[in-house]
Parts: C-alpha cells; structure tokens; sequence
C-alpha cells in the first residue's frame, strides 16, 4: 500500500549548526504520530522541512508518491495538500473567524466565495465555534484560535496535518479542548504527524511515538511499549523529565 | 478692501480645485509606486533591493522645486500640471514607500508563514494578507504624509500650475500690493481647512478599518 507521507533522510543545517542528520520514517493513510524530544532537537524544523518552509539540506519528502522536495514540484499545489497548525496559532489578524477559514478555499483553490462561506461554515461548526465567525482573532481565546486554525487546515481537505506543539502556547485551561478536536480528527482517520509533549494525546491516540534527540530518531515504537519500557536509556531519561513536569494527574485526565 | 476677497472668492476657490486634483493625482502615483518600491524592499531580491533603495535615495534627496524644475524643463513640451504630478508624484512615492516598508515590517512574520502553508504564491499572500493589514497600519503616519504634500502643491506654481497660491500672487499683483497680507491670508486659511479636514476623515477611515480587539491610536495633531 502507497505510504501517504514517506521521508527520506532528512539534513537540515543553519550556518554551522546541523539541526537534522538523517531522518527517515514514514506515514500511512490515517496514521498519527507524536514527535517528542528534547527542545531543539529539530522537531520543528522537520515539520517545516516537509512542506518546505525550510528547504531541506539533503533528503527527500515524498507525499502519496509526489516528491515535494523535487526542485520541479509545484510546492503551492502540494503545499495546499498539507495542514499546518503552528505554536502561536498564526490567523490571519484582519479577518474573521470564517474568512480566516475561507480564505485559503477562495485564493488557493479558486472556491466560489458563498460556497467557501458554506465550507468554512461547516469546518468551524466541526472544531465547535460555529457561533464565533464574525469573531476576530484577537477577541478569541487562545484554545479557539488554535480550534479556528485547526479548521483552517481542514478547509483544504488536507492528505495530512503537521501540529508544531499546537498546546504549547496555551493556558493550562484551554489545552483540553484542543487536544479534544485533534483526538476527535485522528479518530476519524486523519493523517497527523504532532510534535508534542502531550502524553495523554499521545498514550489515547497515536500509532507511533517518535523520540528525537540531536536532529536524529533516538527510538520510535507504539506509545503502549515506548512508554512503559524504553530501549534506550536517554528516551527513559527524557520520559521520566517530562511525566514529572506534567505531572500524573494530566495523563490520567486527557 | 474686504471686497476684493469677496469678488475674487470664486477665482481662489478653483484654485483650490486645481490644488487638490494635482495632490489626488500625484498622492495616487506616489501611492502605487510607494507600494511598489515597499514590498521591492522588504521582498525583494538583493538587486531589487538595490534599485528600490537608489530610487528612494534619489527622490527624497533632491529638493521637491528642483525635482519639479528637472520634469517640467527635462521634458520638454510636458504641461506644467504633468511635471508636477511626475515630480511631486515620485517624491512622494519615495515617502510614502518608507512608511509602507515599516508597515509590512511590523506585520509578524508569522503571517507571511502560516499564508505560504496554505499553498499561496509569494505575491497572492503579500497582496491577499499582507497588504491589507499593513494599509491599516499606515493610515496614521500616512495622513502626515498627506498633510505635508497638500501644502507642497503650491509648489507646483513655480513652473506655472495656476493653482491657489499663483492665484493669489495675481490677485496681489492686478491690485497693486494693496492688499497682501489679506490674500495670502486668506490662502493660508484655506490650506489649514484643507489639512485640517483631510486628517479628521483619514482618522474617521482608520477607526472605521481598525480590526476588533486591537488598540486604537487617539487622534492627534
């Protein structure tokens, strides 16, 4: 079966500091993935080198077969294919909640602007904020923002969505109904790659976790195994640091 | 003495007129090229940049009676109304490009990243989500930009634009100096009403752009 997402050693370097060396794994349709690693370890960076915000080094980015690294490729095109949903949310500041959503439909794929109304309508009903869009950016909450965001991405019938730590930015309080509408997107089989310390999203919906260190995979498995016995005794170090600074009782809430 | 206002109102009123087309077509052109040279700036490739960077120097550099000397007798045969909105026109262009550039630098990069995810092209989302978003930004430094340039037309009538101010330097000359200091009075009074009232709709428009949930500037001088 066609793999939705396949990379292929991935190099990333800024200046002298080699951010990626060497990444490969691959996503099949529906498939959810936690990266998780230490800060600066290049999780973002890959996000960014799988659309190409951040063109990478050296390697190769595949999706459903179409190679977005190819100096050829129509990087807009495939660009439209793949969501992003960033830290600090990223609306667009001078439009409403349902323009924010439309937008993308109308400029990108020439969507007629009633039925990208409708569409995006119908994206933020889904993420729970149908009685927000006339609301702007800054008169929402960070948790709707993101939840806008997500809708964003879902307006463009994305093949999958890349999340850059998108609770990271948030009140403690506002982080459930996020991760709400992302447990509730991977359950109705979106592909999703999530870079995130969110145990309890990761341990109740991911396929695999991906711990990364130093701009290589250190370890990746099924949360279940992962968690409960790490191969390597950095990735023990690491879950161990971080179940103390989320403490229990999150896990045991999500 | 009064009288000769009063007969001569009309004549002063057209030039006001004439004032305020030259301003509506040269703060048009400088405002289409301002932006153009904005986004060569902050956008641009390094010889892009460079050449924005030359234009600007140039036009902010020279003095606005020489710029308007260079068109008028540069180009021979152009009407003094067309040097004036070249000259003035790109002078301002110059201007208002800086207030633009730093409109579009204040805008997060973010903007510009989350815009590129979504498929659009460099320029569909400079245009689409950038450029609204700066504009308002640049009404409030922009209206001084107006403000200034409307009291630069009456430059124009060194190389013979018969606007307010060479019609008053009639007026004084056909009654013999009798009366200056009331004419060109009178001239500075209409300036000031036209800056005065220029500002507050600008002010109007940006409170009535400003996006929700942002902070407002007051209104000021």
């Amino acid at each position: 079966m066609a793999l939705t997402l396949v990379i292929e050693d991935i190099h990333k370097a800024y200046g002298n500091l080699e951010v990626l060396k060497g990444i490969s794994f691959g996503m099949q349709k529906g498939d959810t993935k936690v990266v998780i690693g230490p800060s600066g370890t290049g999780k973002s960076t890959l996000l960014r080198c799988i659309n190409r915000l951040s063109p990478p080094d050296k390697g190769q980015v595949w999706l459903e077969g179409e190679e977005i690294t190819h100096s050829k490729s129509n990087i807009n095109q495939l660009r439209a294919k793949i969501g992003f949903v960033f830290q600090d949310f990223n609306l667009f500041s001078h439009l409403t909640a349902l323009k924010n959503v439309s937008i993308a439909p109308m400029k990108v794929m020439r969507m007629k602007k009633k039925e990208a109304a409708k569409l995006a309508m119908e994206e933020l009903e889904k993420v729970g904020l149908g009685d927000k869009a006339d609301a702007y950016p800054a008169q929402l909450s960070g948790g709707q923002q993101q939840r806008v965001s997500i809708a964003r991405a879902l307006a463009m019938s994305p093949k999958l969505i890349l999340f850059d730590e998108p609770t990271s930015a948030l009140d403690p309080e506002l982080i459930g109904e996020v991760l709400e509408v992302m447990i509730n997107l991977a359950k109705d089989g979106m592909t999703m790659l999530v870079v995130s310390h969110e145990m309890g999203f990761a341990r109740s919906v991911a396929d695999e976790v991906i711990f990364m260190e130093q701009g290589v995979i250190v370890e990746q498995g099924p949360p279940q195994q992962l968690f409960a016995s790490p191969k390597q005794p950095r990735t023990r170090e690491f879950l161990h640091k971080i179940t103390e600074l989320y403490g229990e009782e999150r896990e045991k809430g999500n | 003495m009064y009288k000769v206002i009063l007969e001569e109102l009309p004549y002063l009123l057209q030039g006001v007129l004439v004032a305020l087309e030259l301003l509506l077509a040269f703060i048009s052109l400088g405002f289409l090229v301002g932006a153009v040279l904005a986004v060569m700036r902050v956008y641009g490739n390094r010889l892009l940049v460079l050449l924005a960077i030359l234009i600007e120097r140039f036009f902010r550099g020279v003095p606005a009676v020489v710029l308007l000397f260079l068109f008028f007798y540069g180009l021979s045969g152009v009407p003094p109304f067309v040097a004036a909105v070249l000259g003035l026109g790109l002078r301002s262009a110059a201007y208002q490009s800086q207030i633009f550039k730093g409109a579009i630098q204040a805008i997060e990069s973010g903007q510009m990243t989350a815009a590129r995810a979504l498929g659009m092209g460099k320029l569909k989302a400079i245009r689409c989500i950038i450029i609204p978003q700066a504009l308002r930004l640049a009404i409030g430094p922009w209206s001084n930009e107006f403000a200034s340039e409307l009291k630069d037309t009456s430059l124009a009538y060194t190389i013979g634009v018969i606007e307010l101010l060479r019609r008053a330097k009639y007026i004084v000359s056909y009654t013999y100096g009798n009366n200056t200091l009331l004419v060109y009075g009178v001239c500075a009074l209409m300036y000031l009403v036209l800056v005065r009232t220029g500002n507050v709709i600008l002010y109007r428009l940006e409170r009535r752009l400003a996006i929700p949930g942002f902070e407002r500037r007051e209104e000021g001088g």
